[in-house]
């Protein structure tokens, strides 16, 4: 029988939350790392007990942590990432130039063939790659070199680089989304970016149409057609048909489109989710209830998925790398919250249930699916 | 040999006790304090003192013989007593709460 592993990053350490297939009892491992912040844990492909983690402070900075053996056992990797030559400037939040600044790493991204090779997505926002399991990082700087790069500004979160996603068709192929800069691919490995923000609208940023400067906030495929993407968008949740040359809004009927993660079904590549939150002065759910929208045809029709989560009180937010499925035959998909809670569905949403309640606020959620 | 003790999390990381010795060549400074203790254990690097600038981390403090030496120019010899041995040179987290 299969297993299931889910990798929880929370502000105050990781777990590692592991049950069998039927996904009904939990073994909750942790905190590892306690009292820092997990930003990410991602397993890799390739090896599944090859785990990478972000931990990072405010009083010491960044480590990089790596496992071999599933999460029992870490060792410190290279925690060294500088910006490609002399860095430049980009724009702070008065429009005036600020130096490039390593902040934090924000996401990993395990190769899909090779568990040493990691790519990581920073503050300030740049791509970097590791060839050697974590142990030193060269930023793919032609990314940040992009001639808009310069103006990027930041979000409220900072200048961050929070998604990757590797075309599992193309190995050229690497979509990042930036917050807020909007989302870029390359089609070269790398060398060269493309801004893939045409047809979002924000009217948070002067030209509400313009190449760059778009909060989005999570980005997400499905393996068996990696040229459709799906977007959630600090407003609006939009799709692409073309690998993100265009994009077209699927908001539909939520009850409201802001929010942070969306994701898609393991097995329906046209069933997504996400998270409506209220909006981006109030970041909770609408009306204190907490509620998983789900689309089987690939946006604009959403149905509220409540089964099992909280429908008066609830006033936690759901990050935008909190939310994650499973491969097993029903789906299973997951959310962690700010509340601390991690909620689990063995069956594509129908029904939930928490698997730990009082945790950290959750920062990330990551599953592996075990042979 | 300079006494160096740690804060906790860093103790965790480098799995040491909150206290470690080690062998600065030449005059000790913050500097050469801090270099022997990176190339001690490594794992620091980066956590003291930031990557590139080799600045202090802002939230870290140098103390010792009860004085706040964290604005010290890094290449300022460090007290009699630390260089002796007899009190260690003490990296400290800000506190921070609430």
């Amino acid at each position: 029988m299969s297993n299931v592993r889910v990798l929880v990053g929370t502000r105050k350490g990781a777990f590692v939350l592991t049950s069998d297939g039927k996904r009904d009892k939990w073994t909750v491992n942790g905190p590892h790392f306690g009292g820092w912040e997990l930003y990410h844990v991602k397993g890799s492909p390739a090896d599944p007990n090859r785990l990478y983690a972000s931990q990072s402070s405010s009083w010491f900075g960044q480590v990089m942590q790596r496992s071999n053996d599933a999460g029992k056992t870490w060792e410190a990797v290279g925690n060294k990432f500088e910006y490609d030559g002399v860095p430049g400037t980009h724009q702070w939040y008065d429009g005036t130039p600020h130096p490039w600044e390593f902040a934090r790493v924000w996401h990993l991204e395990p190769s899909l063939t090779d568990p040493d090779t990691v790519y990581a997505g920073i503050q300030d926002a740049a791509l970097f790659r590791s060839t050697d399991g974590g142990q030193t990082w060269l930023e793919m700087s032609g990314l940040r070199k992009h001639h808009t790069g310069n103006s990027w500004q930041p979000g409220a979160g900072g200048l961050c680089l929070h998604t990757i996603l590797l075309d599992p068709t193309n190995a050229q192929r690497i979509y990042v989304a930036i917050s807020a800069a909007g989302a870029f691919r390359t089609d070269d490995g790398g060398a060269t970016w493309t801004p893939i923000n045409r047809g979002l609208r924000s009217e948070g940023i002067p030209n509400p149409t313009a190449e760059v400067g778009h909060c989005v906030h999570r980005i997400a495929l499905h393996r068996s057609r990696p040229g459709v993407l799906f977007m959630q968008k600090h407003w609006d949740v939009m799709r692409s048909d073309n690998g993100g040359d265009s994009w077209t809004e699927v908001s539909g009927n939520l009850p409201t489109d802001f929010g942070f993660p969306i994701d898609v079904h393991a097995h329906e590549p046209e069933t997504i989710y996400v998270v409506p939150i209220k909006s981006d002065s109030e970041h909770f759910p609408p009306d204190g209830k907490l509620r998983v929208f789900r689309s089987r045809n690939g946006g604009n029709e959403w149905e509220p998925l409540t089964n099992g989560l909280p429908q008066h009180d609830c006033y936690v937010n759901v990050l935008r790398a909190a939310m994650a499925v499973d491969s097993l035959d029903a789906c299973g998909v997951y959310f962690g919250t700010t509340g601390g809670q991690v909620y689990a569905s063995a069956n594509g949403g129908d029904t939930w249930s928490a698997i730990v309640r009082d945790l950290p606020p959750v920062l990330s959620v990551e599953v592996q699916t075990l042979a | 040999m300079i006494r160096v003790t740690l804060p906790f999390h860093l103790q965790t990381l480098a799995r040491v006790p909150d206290e470690v010795m080690v062998d600065v060549p030449g005059l000790p400074t913050q500097r050469s304090v801090l270099d022997a203790l990176e190339a001690a254990y490594p794992v620091l690097r980066g956590t003291i003192r930031d990557h590139a600038t080799c600045k202090r981390r802002p939230y870290l403090r140098f103390f010792a013989c009860e004085q706040d030496l964290s604005h010290d120019l890094p290449d300022a010899p460090l007290p009699d007593a630390v260089v002796a041995g007899t009190e260690p040179f003490m990296v400290v987290g800000a506190m921070a709460g609430g």
